[in-house]
């Protein structure tokens, strides 16, 4: 064969092969590098020509299987790739259809605010203590300094059981947080430093008031506690928990029967697109004063009530509303919304599991 | 408790302004409620006089008046007022001017055709009274032009501050003036005590009730004439909202406001002899001044003669012996009453009173003489008489009390310093005397403050007086290092069963601790009732967290919800032995609705069933800190879960046979039926996770115990039973998880099927079976081994191999 005629042979194979199928290109191969092929065939010759024609016609003849070889490689790869890109066209699927929906949980902002209590008062050396809500007469008033003929006692609107326990005393559903106070002083030495959220109630109802509601009590008890660092520790929390630097407080002279100085503490407010907004000028345009907390140093007898020397041991004790310190920061105007299970307000008001208030990621969600 | 600014400058010599006066209030602990100028509305209105009075061109009724309010140009004004006539001089309010009464605002109109700027004005347009008959008539001198709230005295700005309960002394004027003047915002001008001439002897009264009423002070004024109260006195008592009633009833009320002294008179015609204040008589019966019938008890003090009770002592007089306009002779009572007695009266009776508040508080038991002086004087002048001598039975309690202080407790407890100096002209300027010769001082305290005993009562002076704003920011010391972790082992177990329910798609909610007997009664019914609910509704308090939840969830079905997925995490309410209060942290969860609604893949809605909610309680509880390798599945029993399961349905998770940790599963169809559930929203799943029934752990080391994974693969194989249908899964389960502990690492059902091919009464159960080798890979005899135990194993609970 002549150098023209392997030339002419390659050529007419690329031929085939760029028209060939799957089928045809393995006919091809067969038919020009099979055993039996052609091309193949050709390869045999060298064997027997002579060392000037081999030099001539080897390169030729290697030189077509490899064209042929790479040539039905690439058709096949191609000719694959249209069958893969055609199955794959018959394959498509509307994404735009929806997903599987997967239900969305919520943490009570009730939850959520008492978390955050806690983290910003851990930071401040305080655990959190907890007491009964069906609580003796004697925890809920007498030992804060309001016996029986107190006026104050009638003014806490208390929900009363007819039953007595062993020791006498009436039961009743506790006013306020503060019986946690005096079970905190008796269980524990000083020094003492809690805070205790937890249910209360009252017979009150109207759009500010449910029967039952959330407080959160505060107390330290130590050797050198003034009312400076009663004063200090509000600011630092209420800072703190609103996340504002520009909040002020204002305390005010007041009476609780278990503390004694009392004050109680207003925080500045301006309002922002009509609602009030913790922080800002109190004393501006659109600013003023509201009451978030009681406050005051603990009362020397309920200290004395405690088993304790109030001459080596005092501090000082605050209380206030969690559904209201809710509100006010996260913009809910209804208290009574709190306790209705309204999965609407829960997806709106709640918060995801995810939202765990740290110091490092902020204590607001 | 409410005052003007000039009553309250009849005691304070001061030229602080209105606001550097109710600033200073508040700061001194009598917060400001509310201050309302009654001038401030009637301001714009004038006194003018009618220069032209003519008739009207088209009413006959109407007058047309040129009116001169000193502003120079006279107004054409049109009136139907029957007395508006020429010289008139009245109050008119021109153009522009908001009219109080009829609330509207003036503005230039057309009467019947002819031009009419402003009004001249009725009291009843102003809102001063209900005369309406014609416009208001001045004295001829009155000045035109001048404000009419100037010349009419109305300028006085109305003050209300609220007095906190310790605060006895600022039930009346002159107490807050003190406190003002101690503040250093004016000087407390002496009370002058008028000195009035007495003939006769004293009223015959005594006390027999040395506790309730340890002093009972009286005098009588024969010869009144009971008119009405002048109008200054009148327009005091309006202004903070007490009704003039007469001269005599409006004296007591006065010397109250004015003085914290609270009073009674009685009109002599109406009594029987003398009068006593004794204990009532159990079942004593008196009509009180505000119309309604008390009945008393032995506990009670009141005053009477010898014919009936006359007054609840300290609280309210009776209707029978009540002052009137054609009363002569009166007897004034000035007493002491107890005021832990006064409270529980009060409380017992439900009645509140001005007199009450102040004796509640305390009156100043100093000031019998003094207020009686008082009072004696007032009727006297206003309403003429002769006064004869005071009776005085009792003492009241008028031990001094003294407090020793070191005024270095100031620093220490109130945390700001004070100068001795500023502390004892502060006390001294309150009433206190100060002996400040050595340290400590004895500090003696005024009749008036009942409610100082000790040095903190002082510290609560000298700092409300100096200014709590005043005192410094002090941080707390801080311990060295980062805060250490506070939150107890029970705390963290809750917020990672939370944060787990809401992670896994449920809403948290927050129900009442108290429901209805009604829904407290499936579930056993409540220990604790309270005796004062505000409602039905909210009266038991719960014995499960399940009532609550399902009361809200059938609200959001009903507000259209299509799936409801609620949880709560807080407590149960039982009784102890010894009467208190046994209180059990619980999580509910309640399933309702569609679990999955209708979509393009699953085609139909799909509803909960009662293994959707087992796989939320092994999730919780395995948050919760419950073993969950040790846990064991119970059918109904006497432990659990109750009645208001569907007893085919329902199971609880147990640790041994009476540690119940959770009960779960559907809701039987009758409570679902009581909870106002309707066949058409499905069945209902809950569950209730008991977290107090897990041992929780202290805060352990947190090194971890010492795992490698195995190096050899696990392998599976798979066992088909055939068993008697009641058989429970789970018994299977851990019998063939038994069979080889060594080597099986788990077992799992992947399939229950009964049907075509099952015999009926059977059931075909097809397990997983997981075999991790230890040391070598398993030959096929040791598998084979195994295989074996485990038929053997099934075979003890009646399951066949399946061929």
């Amino acid at each position: 064969m002549t150098v023209a005629d392997v030339e002419q042979l390659q050529q007419d194979y690329l031929a085939q092969i760029a028209s060939a199928d799957l089928a045809g290109l393995e006919e091809i191969r067969i038919a020009a590098l099979g055993k039996q092929g052609v091309i193949s065939g050709l390869l045999k010759t060298l064997g027997a020509m002579s060392a000037e024609e081999r030099q001539e016609q080897g390169p030729r003849i290697n030189g077509a299987r490899e064209a042929v070889t790479s040539a039905i490689a690439a058709r096949k790869d191609a000719l694959e790739s249209e069958v893969l890109n055609a199955r794959l066209a018959a394959e498509a699927i509307d994404l735009t259809l929806p997903a599987a929906a997967s239900p969305q949980g919520s943490v009570h902002p009730v939850a959520q605010v008492m978390d955050e209590l806690a983290e910003i008062f851990a930071d401040l050396g305080f655990a959190v203590a907890t007491g009964p809500e069906i609580e003796s007469g004697w925890y809920n008033f007498t030992a804060l300094n309001m016996p029986e003929t107190h006026p104050a006692r009638a003014m806490h609107d208390t929900f009363y059981f007819p039953d007595r326990n062993a020791a006498g005393e009436e039961m009743l559903l506790r006013t306020h947080t503060s019986p946690v106070q005096i079970r905190t002083m008796m269980a524990q030495k000083p020094p003492i430093r809690i805070i205790a959220p937890g249910r209360t109630y009252r017979s009150d109802s109207d759009a500010t008031h449910t029967p039952m509601f959330h407080q959160v009590e505060g107390l330290v008890i130590d050797k050198g506690i003034t009312m400076a660092h009663l004063k200090w520790t509000l600011e630092t929390f209420v800072k703190a928990f609103f996340e504002r630097d520009d909040i002020v407080l204002r305390l005010r002279p007041s009476y609780f029967p278990f503390t004694e100085p009392s004050a109680e503490v207003d925080v500045g407010f301006t309002v922002e697109k009509g609602k009030r907004v913790i922080g800002g000028d109190p004393t501006g345009p659109n600013g003023g004063w509201m009451e978030i907390l009681g406050s005051g140093m603990v009362n020397r007898k309920v200290i004395e009530h405690c088993g304790l020397d109030p001459d080596e041991w005092q501090g000082f004790a605050f209380g206030c509303g969690i559904d209201r310190l809710a509100m006010l920061k996260y913009g809910m105007d209804d208290l009574r919304a709190f306790f209705d299970g309204d999965l609407r307000w829960l997806k709106h008001y709640g918060f995801s599991s995810l939202d765990v208030p740290t110091l490092s990621g902020g204590v607001g969600a | 408790m409410k005052f003007t600014l000039s009553w309250l400058k009849e005691h304070l010599d001061t030229d602080a302004s209105l606001t550097e006066i109710t600033d200073r209030l508040t700061a001194i602990g009598l917060e400001l409620e509310g201050v309302e100028n009654p001038a401030d509305v009637l301001r714009p209105f004038k006194v003018a006089r009618v220069i032209e009075a003519g008739p009207h061109p088209n009413a006959d009724k109407l007058r047309l008046l040129k009116v001169d309010d000193g502003s120079g140009t006279p107004w054409q004004v049109v009136c139907g007022a029957p007395n508006a006539r020429q010289g008139l001089v009245g109050v008119f309010g021109p153009p522009g001017t908001y009219v109080p009464g009829p609330a509207f605002t003036l503005k230039p109109a057309k009467i019947r055709d002819v031009e009419s700027f402003g009004m001249m004005c009725s009291y009843r347009e102003l809102e001063m009274g209900e005369d309406h008959d014609g416009i208001i008539e001045l004295p001829e001198d009155a000045p035109v032009g001048t404000s009419f709230a100037d010349y009419a005295g109305l300028d006085d700005p109305v003050i209300d501050v609220s007095v906190t309960p310790n605060k006895q002394d600022c039930m009346g004027v002159r107490g807050i003036a003190r406190d003002l003047a101690a503040s250093g915002i004016g000087t407390l001008r002496p009370l002058v005590i008028a000195d009035v001439p007495r003939s006769g002897a004293g009223p015959d009264v005594r006390t027999d009730d040395a506790d309730g009423c340890p002093a009972f002070y009286g005098c009588t004024v024969k010869g009144v004439t009971n008119g009405a109260a002048p109008d200054w006195m009148q327009a005091r008592l309006k202004a903070v909202g007490q009704k003039p009633i007469s001269a005599l009833v409006d004296i007591t009320n006065y010397v109250m406001l004015d003085l914290g002294r609270p009073l009674h008179v009685y009109d002599m015609a109406t009594l029987s002899g003398g009068l006593v204040a004794r204990k009532a008589k159990e079942g004593e019966e008196v009509l009180a001044l505000n119309g309604k019938t008390y009945t008393l008890d032995a506990s009670m003090t009141v005053i009477a003669d010898s014919a009936q009770v006359h007054d609840i002592g300290g609280i309210m007089g009776g209707e029978h012996s009540g002052v009137a306009e054609t009363t002569t002779d009166v007897l004034i009572e000035c007493a002491y009453f107890d005021p832990e007695q006064i409270a529980r009266t009060g409380q017992k009776l439900m009645l509140t009173s001005d007199a009450r508040q102040r004796f509640e508080r305390g009156v100043d038991p100093a000031f019998l003489d003094d207020g009686l002086a008082i009072a004696t004087a007032y009727v006297t002048q206003l309403c003429g008489g002769t006064a004869s001598e005071i009776t005085r039975a009792g003492t009241p309690p008028v031990e001094a009390r003294t407090v020793s202080y070191d005024p270095a407790y100031c620093a220490a407890l109130g945390g700001i310093d004070v100068s001795a100096t500023d502390q004892q002209a502060i006390l001294e300027r309150l009433g206190f005397a100060v002996d400040s010769g050595e340290t400590p001082w004895t500090i003696t305290v005024p009749s008036w403050r009942r409610d100082v005993s000790g040095k903190a009562d002082i510290v609560e002076e000298v700092v409300r007086i100096t200014g709590i704003d005043a005192i410094p920011s002090t941080p707390l010391p801080r311990l060295p290092g980062v805060a250490k972790p506070t939150a107890s082992p029970a705390q963290l177990q809750e917020r990672r069963v939370r944060r787990l329910a809401a992670a896994r798609g449920l809403n948290e909610a927050v129900n009442w601790s108290f429901i209805s007997d009604k829904e407290a009664a499936p579930f056993g019914g409540g220990d604790w009732t309270l005796a004062n609910p505000i409602s039905e509704d909210l009266k038991v308090m719960r014995p499960s967290l399940l009532p609550g939840l399902l009361s809200a969830a059938k609200r959001n079905l009903d507000r259209g919800a299509g799936s409801v997925r609620l949880f709560e995490v807080g407590r149960r309410y039982f009784k102890a032995e010894d009467g208190t209060s046994l209180e059990r942290a619980t999580l509910g969860i309640v399933l309702a609705g569609d679990k999955l609604s209708r979509d393009w893949r699953s085609g139909k809605a799909q509803a909960f069933t009662a293994h959707d909610v087992k796989a939320e309680v092994l999730a919780l509880l395995d948050a919760a800190g419950a073993p969950a390798a040790k846990l064991m599945d119970f059918a109904p029993d006497a432990a659990g879960p109750g009645g208001h399961y569907h007893p085919g349905q329902a199971a609880t998770l147990r640790l041994g046979p009476k540690n119940v940790l959770a009960a779960y599963g559907t809701l039987h169809p009758s409570t679902a039926k009581a909870f106002g559930f309707k066949p058409v929203h499905g069945a209902v799943m809950v569950a209730e996770l008991f977290l107090d029934g897990i041992a929780l752990k202290p805060r352990g080391s947190a090194m971890r115990e010492a795992y490698a994974p195995p190096a050899l693969q696990a392998v599976t194989r798979d066992f088909a039973f055939l068993v008697d249908a009641k058989l429970a899964a789970g018994d299977l389960v851990r019998a063939v998880k038994g069979a080889d502990k060594k080597h099986i690492t788990d077992a799992r059902v992947f399939d229950s099927f009964a049907g075509q091919g099952v015999p009926e009464g059977k059931l075909s159960l097809a397990l997983e079976v997981t075999l991790q080798p230890v040391d070598k890979s398993f030959a096929d005899d040791e598998l084979k081994a195994i295989a074996d135990a485990i038929v053997k194993a099934a075979g003890k609970l009646g399951a066949e191999l399946r061929g």
